[in-house]
C-alpha cells in the first residue's frame, strides 16, 4: 500500500472542477475517479466531497440535474457552467505556475543569484 | 435556482441530499460487494468512508449559504410555537409594545409634518423668507397670521431685490363665501401675481395667476381654488372653469384648479381660494389696507438665484434696505417714528417649511411629549424584558443542555433574540395602525371652528424609518440582556443546581431588580408629569378671569350692505343695541372691541399729559359701550359707567383697571385724574379723564396676568365702521336667543356671526388640555407597567423562597412575619426607584416649565403626590404575592425539594 498525503489546501475544488469538465458526473464517479487518477496517492475524504459540490453549485460554477446513471438508478448529475470552465482555467494555470516555481526551487543545486539561474 | 427558492425549497433540497448520499453509499456497498464482502460489512465499510452521513448533510446545508437565513426562518417558527403555547403572554407583550410605540409614532408623525417636512412644492429648500431683521417696535395695525410685512415694502422688495430669480408676498385671511346671512369663511390667501410661478405650482386645470393679473387697482375679478375646495364645493366637475363664487358678495370667475398635493405654504392650514392681492381694496372695501403703509400683514417669499448664497442674497438686501424703507415711511408717522422705520435692515430666512401657527403653539409640547412617550416605551420593554428574563432562567436547564451537546452561545442566542424580535416586529405594525388613528384624533383634537387644522397625515419614509427603528431598538431592549444571560450558564453547574436552592439566587436577580427600579423611577417622573400638568390645567381653568364666561354670546355683525353713511354709525350702532336688549332672556349687552381670550389685543403707549416725552409704559385697550361692565360681570369699584353724555366733542373720557391705576397712579383713586395715550403723531395726543376704576380681567390669553388696561368709550370714537360685536348676557339657554338676534338684524342683510364666550376661553387652552391628556394617559400607563412590573418580580422573588418561607413557617413564624419579610423587600425597591425617579423628576422638569402656568415644574407638592400615588400602586401590586407567600405550607414546600 502506498503511502498517502492529504490534499494540499483549495486544490479539491480545482481537482473536482478538472473531473467534472470531462462530462456530466456523479458524486460517486467524482470521488472514483479522484482516486483513480491520483494513483491512490491522495486521500480524498469522501465526507468532504459533497459540502465542496455543493459550495461549488452555490458559487454558479457548477450545475446539477438528475438523470439517470449507467447502473439504470437516477442520480444527480453534475456539469461545469461557463463561469466555473472560466474558473477551471484560471485555478489551472495558478496551480501550473505555481507547482514550476515550487518545483524550481526544489531542484536547485547551487545558490540562486539573481538573474543567473541555469 | 436563486437563494431564496432554495430557502422556500428547504425540504425538496433536503430529501434530494438524502437521495444523493443514499445513492453514493449504496455503490460503494454494492461494489465492496462484488468485490466478495459481506454485505453488512459493506455498508459498514462505506459509511465509514463518508464519515457520518448527518455530519455530511450538515456541512452541505452550511455550504449553501443561505444557513443563516434558514436558521432565522426557522428561529421564526419555533418563536412561534413558544408565544402560542402562551398566548396571554404573547398578546400582552405584543398590546403593550404596539401602545408604546403607536404613541411615539403619532407624535413623531406630527412633528415630522409640522417641523422637519418641506412644503410641497418645486425644489423647496431654495426658498427664503424675506423679513425685517430685529423688527422691534413696528407700530400700525397687524392683522392675518403672519403680519411681517406692509404692502409698500413688498413692492419695493420686488422691485430692488437681486438674490432671487423670483419672489411673491401672500397673507392668509378668512374669505366670506357665503352669499348672505351668516357668515361662512373659507381658508383664503392673498397672493401676489409670482405666487404659483415661483413655487413651482402647475395649474391641474385651467390656469393659475400670472404677474398680469396682480397689476394696481385691478379689477380683479379671477380666484383661483385648492383641489379640495373644488372637490368639497363643486365636486370635481370640469365645467368649475368660469363658474363665479362671492367672496365677501363680490364676484370671481375661477380661472384654475391646483394639484391636489398643493395645500399652500402654510403647513398646518389649507387654502381654499387664492385672490390677487391687488383685488384686497374691491373685497374689503373701506378696511382695505393695501394702501395704508402702517397696515402689516404680508408675508414675503423668494427663491434663490442658482449660485446664490444665503449671505449674498442678505447682503444685497441690506444695501438696498435703505432705499426701500425711504420709499415705505407711513406719513402718519412723525420724526421719531419715521427715524425709527428708516432704520430697519432686510434679512433672509429659511423658507422650505413655510410658516405655520401650527409648529410655533406645538412645537414645544410634541417634543416634550414625544419624549414622555419614550419613556412610557421604556417602562414597557422593561417589562417585557423582566418577563423574558424569568423565562429565560426558566430554560436555563433547556439552555445548558443545548450548550452542552454543542450548540453555540450565538446560536442560542440569536435564536432568543427571535422571540423578541416576533414580538417587536408584531408591536410595530399594530402600532402603525394605532398611530395612524391617534394622530388622526390629535389633530382633530387640536382642529377648532376658528381654527381649522389641515395636517398631511400621509405615511413616509422619515416615520417608517422611526418606527423600524423602534422596533429594532424594543427587539434589542427586551430581548439581548435575557439571552445574553440565559445562555452563560456553564452547563454543569446548571446541570448540577437543577433542584432549588434554600434562598433564590441573588445574583442573578440583581438586574431584573435593577429593571424594577429603573421602571418605578421612570413611572415617577410620568406621574409627576401627569399630576403637573394636570394641575397646570385646573390651575389655568379655574381661575378667576375677572368677567362672567357663561350664558355670554358673542355677535359679530357685519352690515356694510346697509350702507349706513359715517355719520349715522354712532346711533345706528346704539340702536342696535337697544334691539338686542329688548329680546326676551337678554339681561345686558354691550359692544367691544376686542373679545377677551381671542389673542386679538390693543396697545399703546401711556403719557401723564400730552406734552410728555417719555412714557412710563404701556397699557391695553378696549375700546366699549355703556353696560360692558355690567354684561361681563365686572364691578365698578369708583366713579361711573359710561353714557350718552360721553360724545364727540365733548371731553375725552376713560374708565380704567386697578392694575393701571396701581401702575400709573401709585394706586390712589385715580378718578378725576388725567393721562394721554402716544398716537402714531403726538399732535393726535389728547388729555383723557378718568371717570370709573373696575376690577381687573383677564386681556387676550388666559395665561398672562391681569394687564393693566383703559377702557375707551364707544360714543367718542369718530372712525366707527359697519362691523362691530356685541356681548350678550343671557338668563335663558344661549341657543334659545340665537334665532332671536338673527331676526334682529335680518332686515340689515348683514354678515352674522355668533360664538359662546365659554367656547372660545377653552379653545384657548387647548394646549393645556392636551398636555394634560396626553400626560395623564402616559402617567396611566406607566404606573400601571411599572406596578405590574414589580408584582412580577416580587411574586417571582416569593416563588424563589418558598423553601425558606416554609421553613420559617415550621419554625414559628406568623403568616404577618412572612407578609413583612416580602413587602420589606418590596419597600427597598419602591424607595430606590422613587429616589432615583425625584432626582430624574427634578433633572427633567426644567423642560416643562414654559408649558405650566401657575406652578413651578419642581413643586415638592405634586412631587410629594406622586410619589404617593405610585407608592399606594406599588403596595397594593406586592401585597399579593406578600398574602400568597404567607399561605405557604411548610410541608408542601419542603416535600418539593
Amino acid at each position: 500500500m502506498t503511502e498517502k498525503s492529504d490534499l494540499p489546501q483549495g486544490t479539491l475544488d480545482l481537482l473536482i472542477l478538472k473531473v467534472v469538465a470531462l462530462g456530466p458526473v456523479h458524486g460517486y464517479a467524482i470521488a472514483q475517479r479522484l482516486q483513480q487518477v491520483s494513483r491512490d496517492v491522495v486521500q480524498v475524504q469522501q465526507g468532504s466531497l459533497y459540502p465542496a459540490l455543493h459550495r461549488l453549485e452555490n458559487r454558479g460554477l457548477l450545475e446539477a440535474d438528475w438523470r439517470e446513471s449507467e447502473t439504470g438508478r437516477e442520480a444527480r448529475f453534475y456539469s461545469l457552467t461557463r463561469r466555473g470552465r472560466a474558473q477551471l482555467e484560471a485555478e489551472a494555470a495558478s496551480w501550473e505556475r505555481l507547482t514550476q516555481a515550487v518545483g524550481l526551487i526544489l531542484g536547485l543545486s547551487e545558490p540562486l543569484v539573481p538573474g543567473g539561474a541555469e | 435556482m436563486s437563494w431564496w427558492q432554495r430557502l422556500w425549497r428547504r425540504k425538496q433540497m433536503d430529501e434530494q441530499l438524502e437521495r444523493e448520499l443514499r445513492f453514493h453509499l449504496d455503490r460503494h456497498a454494492g461494489e465492496l460487494i462484488a468485490r466478495g464482502v459481506d454485505p453488512a460489512e459493506a455498508r459498514r465499510q462505506a459509511r465509514l468512508a463518508i464519515g457520518g452521513p448527518e455530519q455530511v448533510k450538515e456541512e452541505c446545508r452550511d455550504a449553501r449559504g443561505t444557513r443563516w437565513l434558514e436558521d432565522l426562518v426557522q428561529d421564526v417558527r419555533y418563536s412561534i410555537r413558544t408565544l402560542r403555547k402562551n398566548p396571554g403572554f404573547a398578546v400582552v407583550a405584543i398590546l403593550t409594545l404596539a401602545l408604546g410605540i403607536g404613541a411615539n409614532t403619532a407624535i413623531f408623525q406630527l412633528l415630522d409634518t409640522v417641523r422637519l417636512r418641506t412644503l410641497p412644492v418645486q425644489n423647496p429648500q431654495e426658498l427664503r423668507q424675506v423679513n425685517i431683521d430685529k423688527a422691534n417696535g413696528r407700530t400700525g395695525s397687524f392683522t392675518s397670521r403672519y403680519p411681517a410685512l406692509t404692502n409698500a415694502i413688498w413692492e419695493q422688495i420686488r422691485d430692488k431685490q437681486n438674490g432671487f430669480s423670483g419672489t411673491f408676498a401672500w397673507s392668509p385671511w378668512p374669505f366670506n363665501i357665503a352669499e348672505s346671512g351668516e357668515v361662512r369663511n373659507v381658508e383664503g390667501i392673498w397672493v401676489s401675481g409670482d405666487f404659483f410661478n415661483v413655487l413651482g405650482v402647475p395649474p391641474l386645470i385651467g390656469r393659475v395667476f400670472t404677474s398680469a393679473d396682480d397689476t394696481p387697482g385691478c379689477a380683479a375679478t379671477s380666484a383661483v381654488i385648492s383641489y379640495a375646495f373644488w372637490q368639497q364645493e363643486y365636486g370635481g366637475q370640469s365645467d368649475v372653469l368660469g363658474k363665479q363664487l362671492h367672496v365677501n358678495h363680490h364676484a370671481f370667475d375661477i380661472v384654475g384648479v391646483t394639484p391636489p398635493s398643493f395645500y399652500g405654504v402654510e403647513v398646518g392650514r389649507t387654502y381654499q381660494i387664492a385672490l390677487p392681492i391687488c383685488a384686497e381694496p374691491v373685497v374689503e372695501g373701506q378696511d382695505s389696507g393695501l394702501s395704508r403703509r402702517a397696515f402689516w400683514w404680508l408675508t414675503a417669499v423668494g427663491r434663490l438665484k442658482p449660485g446664490w448664497t444665503d449671505e449674498q442674497a442678505a447682503a444685497q438686501l441690506r444695501a438696498v434696505s435703505p432705499a426701500i424703507f425711504d420709499a415705505s415711511v407711513p406719513p402718519e408717522f412723525d420724526a421719531e417714528g419715521a427715524a425709527h422705520f428708516r432704520g430697519y435692515k432686510l434679512g433672509v430666512f429659511p423658507g422650505a417649511t413655510g410658516n405655520s401657527e401650527l409648529r410655533e403653539n406645538y412645537q414645544d409640547p410634541l417634543t416634550l411629549l414625544l419624549g414622555l412617550a419614550g419613556l412610557v416605551l421604556l417602562i414597557a420593554c422593561g417589562n417585557l424584558a423582566n418577563l423574558l428574563l424569568a423565562r429565560a432562567s426558566a430554560r436555563g436547564q433547556e439552555m445548558a443542555v443545548r450548550l452542552a451537546i454543542g450548540a453555540s452561545r450565538g446560536r442560542l442566542v440569536r435564536q432568543l433574540l427571535a422571540e423578541s424580535l416576533l414580538l417587536a416586529v408584531a408591536g410595530a405594525a399594530l402600532a402603525v395602525l394605532i398611530a395612524r388613528w391617534l394622530a388622526t384624533f390629535l389633530v382633530s383634537f387640536l382642529s377648532t371652528q376658528q381654527n381649522p387644522l389641515f395636517v398631511d397625515l400621509a405615511t413616509d419614509w422619515r416615520m417608517l424609518a422611526f418606527t423600524g427603528g423602534l422596533a429594532i431598538l424594543t427587539c434589542v431592549l427586551i430581548g439581548l440582556t435575557p439571552a445574553l444571560r440565559a445562555t452563560r450558564v456553564a452547563p454543569g453547574t446548571a446541570l448540577k443546581t437543577a433542584g432549588r436552592g434554600m434562598t433564590a439566587d441573588r445574583e442573578r436577580f440583581g438586574l431584573r431588580k435593577l429593571l424594577v427600579v429603573s421602571q418605578v423611577a421612570l413611572s415617577l417622573v410620568l406621574v409627576t408629569g401627569a399630576l403637573l400638568f394636570a394641575r397646570s390645567l385646573a390651575k389655568v381653568m379655574t381661575q378667576d378671569a375677572g368677567f362672567v364666561q357663561d350664558k355670554i354670546l358673542v355677535a359679530d355683525i357685519d352690515y356694510t350692505r346697509a350702507n349706513i353713511p359715517a355719520a349715522r354709525q354712532l346711533s345706528f350702532q346704539l340702536d342696535l343695541l337697544q334691539q338686542l336688549r329688548s329680546i326676551p332672556g337678554v339681561v345686558e349687552a354691550a359692544t367691544t372691541s376686542i373679545v377677551p381670550i381671542t389673542g386679538s389685543s390693543w396697545n399703546q403707549n401711556v403719557l401723564y399729559s400730552p406734552q410728555a416725552k417719555d412714557s412710563p409704559g404701556g397699557t391695553h385697550i378696549n375700546e366699549v359701550s355703556d353696560g360692558f361692565f355690567r354684561t361681563m360681570g365686572i364691578r365698578l369699584v369708583e366713579g361711573r359707567d359710561f353714557g350718552r353724555s360721553d360724545s364727540v366733542g365733548g371731553p375725552h373720557v376713560a374708565i380704567v383697571n386697578q392694575i393701571f391705576a396701581k401702575k400709573f397712579f401709585a394706586g390712589k383713586n385715580p378718578v378725576g385724574q388725567r393721562f394721554s395715550l402716544q398716537a402714531m403723531d403726538a399732535t393726535k395726543n389728547v388729555s383723557i379723564e378718568i371717570v370709573g376704576l373696575v376690577s381687573d380681567t383677564k386681556y387676550d390669553d388666559m395665561h398672562s396676568a391681569n394687564p393693566p388696561l383703559v377702557y375707551l368709550p364707544l360714543t367718542q370714537d369718530e372712525h366707527l365702521s359697519s362691523d362691530v360685536t356685541f356681548m350678550v348676557r343671557s338668563s335663558v339657554p344661549l341657543d334659545a336667543i340665537r334665532p332671536a338676534i338673527g331676526e334682529k338684524v335680518r332686515y340689515l342683510n348683514p354678515d352674522l356671526r355668533l360664538s359662546v364666550l365659554r367656547t372660545v376661553v377653552q379653545e384657548s387652552l387647548l394646549s393645556d388640555r392636551l398636555m394634560a391628556m396626553l400626560s395623564g394617559f402616559f402617567g396611566v400607563l406607566a404606573a400601571l407597567l411599572a406596578s405590574t412590573g414589580l408584582y412580577g418580580v416580587i411574586s417571582y422573588t416569593v416563588e424563589g423562597r418558598r423553601n425558606e418561607f416554609g421553613i420559617r413557617v415550621a419554625l414559628g413564624a406568623q403568616p404577618r412575619d412572612i407578609v413583612t419579610i416580602v413587602m420589606r423587600e418590596a419597600g427597598v425597591l419602591l424607595a430606590f426607584g422613587i429616589l432615583a425617579g425625584a432626582a430624574l423628576a427634578l433633572a427633567g422638569s426644567q423642560e416643562a416649565q414654559s408649558l405650566l402656568y401657575g406652578l413651578k415644574a419642581y413643586d415638592p407638592l405634586t412631587l410629594l403626590a406622586a410619589v404617593v400615588v405610585l407608592a399606594l400602586i406599588a403596595a397594593l401590586a406586592s401585597c399579593v404575592p406578600a398574602m400568597r407567600a404567607s399561605r405557604t405550607d411548610p410541608a408542601a414546600a419542603l416535600r418539593e425539594e
